[in-house]
């Protein structure tokens, strides 16, 4: 097991992460937030929470995606997966949407979320934003545009990202 | 987390585990139908029939709007017009369907058991959509939920089960499903509709209705099943409308709200009068509208347990 990214440096990362969102989207006028359940939105949950710290500005729309219902292995295991709330209490009309989620592996669950999102309307833009991207892993052509930290990493290897809220610490490991 | 059967045959096979795996995933089912896009594309490689020996308007509709919301192929088969006239069986009529790539079966039967029956002799996932006086697995879940959704939890909460209670599928796999979610049930109407030791289910049992009105916080009416009753259990309609319907005088007498359900079709003036049904109290089209979401639940978390066609 070797960390990744301990305390101190996760929380160095979602600042940057923040600042950098903020670079692209200043005002952040059309710009909404949307994290994919269920583990990317610990990490909307963040991101969300420091934007409006560093802006100043009360209400930067966010919402929650499930995408169970989009995925392309339904029927592939054994049991059927029980889907997550879905909360996107706005229009994504027209808007630039920024997706958020933890780890970035094969890409098929990004394939997912952007089809569940177009059933909820037609964006101008979809970014994503991800805190590990395990690069060579991936299965379709799908790139971040934001990044925490970049692993390279073998099939049989396991990113694991704990929250406070949840887990009691603030870490990312790689598990052999 | 899935369910712990691979058919939902009745309520009383399921676990209480089951039916909140089931509201759970009902309730994002209700919230993909309030979207302007009602569908998702999750059973694209699923195959359903729906074959109903018994007549149908909602069921059979809420199934198969169902399906389509969650993008499964479906075809339909009623008894009416179909080879069942030519004296086919029941199962050489379901292998046969099954053997054109069906990969689960949604069916109405008039005989009490048929489900069962034909769960012991295909692989393919069944759902029970009403069998003769047994069970009406998903008319019940989506009762509960529908209750669940006004009342929260129903630990605790009073249910009135009203009418027909002898032939009633409805009022069999409410109890069952009720028991298993805490909730107190009570049934009441004529003795002559009432089974004999059906408090040996864990329901009260009672023969004033409004009595019945007084102690519950929901009423689910039921209607009276002339079709099935093949002896005269009460005088007349108007005979049973005056002595057990459930009337607009008798909920205003109450001093408290409670919820009116019936799982339709109703017969409006005989067990429930218009005014009641038709009243803010009553949430009859909500479980109408409830269907789709739980019978979409049903379908999705049970279409990965039968074998998929090849």
């Amino acid at each position: 097991m070797k960390t990744l990214l301990d305390t101190k440096q996760l929380d160095i990362t979602l600042q940057r992460l923040a600042h950098q969102l903020i670079e692209n989207h200043t005002q952040f006028k059309d710009t909404v937030l949307i994290g994919i359940q269920p583990r990317g939105v610990w990490l909307s949950d963040r991101i969300a929470g420091l934007l409006k710290g560093i802006t100043g500005q009360p209400a930067i729309p966010y919402g929650k995606l499930d995408i169970t219902f989009y995925r392309d292995d339904v029927h592939q295991g054994n049991e059927m997966h029980v889907p997550s709330q879905t909360d996107i209490p706005f229009s994504i009309e027209d808007k630039n949407v920024v997706l958020v989620d933890d780890v970035l592996h094969t890409g098929r669950t990004i394939r997912s979320a952007m089809d569940a999102l177009i059933d909820y309307g037609r964006p101008k833009s979809v970014e994503l934003l991800v805190l590990i991207d395990r690069r060579f892993s991936r299965e379709l052509p799908i790139q971040p545009d934001y990044v925490g930290q970049t692993v390279d990493t073998i099939i049989t290897q396991k990113v694991k990202v704990y929250w406070k809220e949840k887990d009691q610490k603030d870490e990312v490991v790689l598990i052999d | 987390m899935s369910l712990s059967v691979k058919h939902l045959l009745g309520i009383k096979e399921l676990q209480t585990d089951d039916i909140q795996t089931i509201f759970r995933t009902a309730d994002n089912f209700k919230q993909v139908l309030q979207r302007q896009i009602k569908k998702v594309p999750a059973l694209r490689d699923t195959t359903v029939a729906n074959i109903f020996f018994e007549n149908s308007t909602r069921t059979r509709i809420s199934f198969e709007l169902a399906q389509k919301r969650l993008s499964a192929d479906v075809v339909n088969f009623s008894a009416s017009g179909s080879s069942v006239s030519k004296g086919e069986t029941l199962i050489d009529t379901v292998n046969n369907i099954l053997a054109m790539k069906v990969d689960m079966v949604v069916m109405r039967h008039s005989a009490s058991g048929a489900p069962w029956f034909l769960a012991n002799h295909i692989d393919a996932s069944i759902i029970n959509a009403g069998d003769g006086i047994n069970e009406h697995p998903t008319q019940a879940l989506l009762d509960a939920f529908s209750m669940r959704e006004k009342l929260g939890d129903l630990k605790g909460k009073r249910i009135a089960i009203i009418g027909d209670i002898m032939h009633s599928r409805v009022a069999l796999s409410n109890i069952y499903c009720l028991g298993k979610l805490g909730a107190e049930v009570m049934v009441a109407g004529p003795p002559t509709l009432i089974p004999k030791h059906i408090e040996g289910l864990g329901v009260k049992v009672e023969h004033d209705v409004k009595k019945a009105l007084q102690w519950c916080e929901v009423a689910n009416v039921l209607r009276i099943q002339l079709e099935r009753q093949h002896k005269p259990l009460f005088s007349t309609l108007r005979e049973y409308a005056l002595y057990y319907g459930v009337n607009k005088q008798m909920l205003d007498s109450l001093q408290k709200e409670i919820l009116i359900m019936h799982p339709g079709p109703i017969n409006r003036g005989v067990e429930i009068s218009s005014d009641v049904a038709d009243s803010k109290q009553s949430i009859i089209l909500d479980q109408v509208e409830n269907g789709v979401a739980v019978r979409m639940a049903v379908i999705y978390l049970l279409s990965g347990k039968g074998e998929l066609a090849e």
